[in-house]
């Protein structure tokens, strides 16, 4: 299980630092969020099966990533509108 | 015991006015403060007036002395339970004929400025200038300790600054304003050294205290005497060094620069800074240390004297050859004060001998109504003249007759005729020398003779010599004699002036308090009155009629006429000093040094930082992904980290 969560959270980097499209990179976090999920199960199975504290924690971690989700995508759209474009190079107004 | 408090209502009252008409008068009754500030000086007058009359008749005197008084004080910062600085009223006989004549002589500049200001766009503010002046002084003559005098001291320079520099639309108003302030400011400097000096080794600050401790044998006068620096004692130093003070105020040799350029500021104020008040401040203040320099530091004393001496003598000279009546003016009174100034140095303490010390303040109460007088007058003839040079007068004694007459009388009170006020101060400064130092006497005769002199070139060339005639038809035609309230003050000065030297001072202003009889000697009164008759025929033939006779005199002499007009290059030589010397060995290396050096270090440690950030602001690329990488980054350096520091 912990290889399966490690894998899917370095795929989940990997994609957050090299695809430019904003809508990958928003899957790429559910990936890393997903993947630190497994992790709580696991060990919440594995180390203190009569307790639920890993279970819920996933269980808010679900709930806060559909709400981010949905934040992020209204950025998105937003930026999108502003710069026709989802590429995330294109928004790079804030730099010295 | 005099009931003290209201005592303390003579110096408040200016401030208060001063604060009236400065804060609210200038904008809401311009016009009527001339009457408050007049009506306020008047109240002070008055109750300086009563309080001399209570000292020197009623409660001052104990069994024939006459003792110091502390008729108020308190506590004004405490430093240490030893060491504090007080507020308070000291009245001894020189204090209490000090208030008098200053709020005297204010008075009258205040009633003559009513007619003299008039129209002046910023007359409140002269007012409250003045107001702050007389209030300054008055803290300054009514002081308990030196620290008091000391700030009242500064207090005085800084109004002075502000009344000198009063047309400050005028550069060269304001620049004489600066001379003044810059140039006492040197001196006051040695003041403020020589009170910690003296301050240090008697542990006290209060005149009385100080005084006693250091005129007495004791643990005190061995300490500061025993103390030497470059071959003097620590007492001698000490003195010296409050004297330069007084001399810078004085204009005494070598800081005397300041006075005549002075003149720039309204008239009736150097009737009032330059003739009776501020400029005496010098002599006031080594009177009030006197029995100091006379009983335990004769040396100091000698000093005092050869520099009064000597720039009563320089500035006679050069007041022979100024054209403008103003600045003859100033030099005469420099020459005078210089006359107070040797006076106090030739004195001796006790009784008889402290005929000197009476002198000189007999001569500072007559000069300064004399003195004042004179100014006075003079301003009532550049109000008519507009003009400043004696060139553009003449001929004026038809036109306006009581100024005419007002200024002869100051004239010859200042020659030393009989009986006018300054023959009588005049011979007993003339016979203090004559007893301690013949070679002063000598110089002290010469000067008299010179006095007289160029007082009457000055009267002659004003009201005499050729016809006046008008630049314009026109201001003839609306102001002949000058307003009342400017002669008002002119006759009650002219009439003060004959009768002040009747005062018997001699029992009233001793160095030691105690009254003696002076004996007056008809044989040694006749040369000096011959001399000044002698000076006052030669200037009538050289004056009365335009003619050539001065300017040939001024050629057999030429070299010496020429130092002389250009006031012995005195002032070429300080800004030698200055701008060659010390700008260009002191300033210069410094600047350089605080450009190069402190500042290379400054800018070093800003170029840095530039060029750092100049380096390293690529990080900031305002990429996501960018930031990503080393969020990343970092937190895998983090959890190196700390595996490394777990295992």
């Amino acid at each position: 299980m912990l290889f399966i969560s490690t894998a899917l959270f370095f795929i989940g980097v990997y994609g957050f630092l090299t695809r430019k499209n904003m809508i990958t990179m928003l899957m790429a976090i559910e990936l890393i969020l997903n993947s630190v999920n497994i992790n709580f199960v696991a060990f919440n199975k594995y180390l203190y099966a009569d307790k639920l504290d890993g279970l819920f924690f996933t269980i808010f971690i679900i709930t806060i990533a559909a709400a981010e989700a949905a934040v992020a995508i209204a950025i998105i759209i937003h930026l999108y509108r502003s710069l026709k474009s989802i590429d995330v190079d294109d928004a790079d107004l804030m730099k010295f | 015991m005099l009931n003290s408090t209201y005592i303390a209502l003579i110096p408040l009252l200016p401030i208060i006015t001063f604060l009236i008409i400065g804060l609210v008068g200038r904008r809401y009754f311009p016009k009527f403060s001339g009457v408050l500030g007049t009506l306020s000086l008047l109240v002070s007058f008055l109750l300086s007036a009563f309080v001399a009359y209570q000292y020197f008749f009623e409660v001052g005197k104990v069994e024939g002395v006459y003792q110091k008084i502390i008729a108020l004080k308190y506590v004004w910062l405490q430093f240490s339970p030893n060491v504090a600085i007080d507020m308070g009223i000291l009245l001894d006989p020189i204090s209490v004929m000090m208030i008098v004549i200053v709020t005297f002589i204010s008075l009258m500049v205040h009633i003559y400025s009513m007619g003299y200001m008039n129209g002046e766009p910023r007359y409140a503010t002269y007012y409250a200038f003045l107001s702050l002046f007389t209030f300054s002084m008055l803290g300054l003559v009514l002081s308990t300790n030196i620290f008091q005098i000391y700030i009242f001291w500064e207090l005085v320079g800084v109004s002075s600054f502000l009344l000198i520099g009063f047309y400050y639309e005028k550069p060269s108003a304001v620049a004489a304003s600066k001379k003044a302030f810059i140039v006492t400011r040197f001196a006051d400097l040695g003041f403020l050294i020589g009170i910690l000096v003296l301050s240090y080794y008697s542990e006290t600050l209060d005149f009385q205290t100080l005084i006693q401790r250091l005129t007495t044998e004791g643990n005190y006068l061995t300490s500061i005497v025993s103390a030497s620096f470059l071959g003097f004692s620590a007492l001698t130093w000490g003195l010296v060094l409050v004297f330069a003070g007084g001399a810078g105020k004085s204009a005494m040799f070598p800081f005397h620069i300041w006075l005549p350029d002075a003149m720039e500021g309204p008239t009736p104020v150097s009737a009032l800074i330059h003739a009776a008040t501020m400029v005496v401040a010098g002599v006031y203040l080594v009177a009030r240390l006197f029995p100091i320099f006379s009983n335990s530091c004769p040396g100091a004393l000698e000093v005092v004297a050869y520099i009064g001496i000597f720039s009563s003598l320089l500035a006679a000279i050069i007041a022979c050859t100024q054209t403008d009546i103003k600045r003859v003016l100033a030099y005469s009174t420099m020459s005078q004060i210089g006359f107070m100034m040797f006076a106090l140095g030739v004195s001796g303490f006790y009784a008889e001998e402290g005929v000197g010390f009476m002198g000189s303040m007999f001569h500072l109460f007559t000069h300064s109504i004399f003195k004042a007088l004179l100014f006075l007058g003079a301003g009532a003839v550049i109000h008519y003249v507009h003009s400043n040079d004696m060139k553009d007068m003449g001929g004026l004694r038809k036109l306006m007759p009581i100024t005419h007459l007002t200024f002869l009388l100051a004239c010859l009170a200042i020659a030393g005729i009989p009986p006018f006020a300054g023959f009588f101060s005049k011979e007993e400064i003339l016979l203090a020398c004559w007893n301690s130092n013949k070679l002063i006497f000598g110089a002290a005769v010469l000067t008299a003779g010179l006095t007289a002199f160029y007082m009457f070139r000055l009267y002659f060339n004003i009201f005499w010599n050729k016809e006046y005639k008008s630049h314009s038809e026109s201001h003839d035609a609306h102001h002949g004699e000058a307003p009342g309230t400017m002669l008002l003050p002119l006759i009650i000065l002219a009439i003060l002036s004959v009768v002040a030297g009747f005062v018997p001072f001699s029992h009233l202003v001793t160095a030691d308090g105690i009254g003696f009889e002076t004996e007056f000697h008809i044989g040694f009164a006749i040369g000096p009155v011959l001399l000044a008759v002698a000076a006052i025929l030669l200037a009538y033939f050289m004056y009365v009629k335009e003619s050539l006779v001065p300017q040939k005199f001024a050629d057999t002499v030429k070299g010496f006429y020429t130092a002389a007009y250009h006031k012995f290059y005195f002032d070429e030589m300080y800004l030698f000093i200055t701008k060659k010397i010390v700008f260009n060995l002191i300033g210069r290396p410094a600047a350089w040094i605080d450009k190069t050096i402190f500042d290379g270090f400054m800018n070093l440690i800003a170029s840095v930082t530039e060029s750092v950030s100049e380096s390293i602001k690529s990080f900031q690329s305002g990429k996501v992904q960018d930031y990503a990488i080393y969020f990343f980054a970092g937190t895998l350096g983090f959890v190196l980290l700390f595996i490394y520091l777990w295992t």
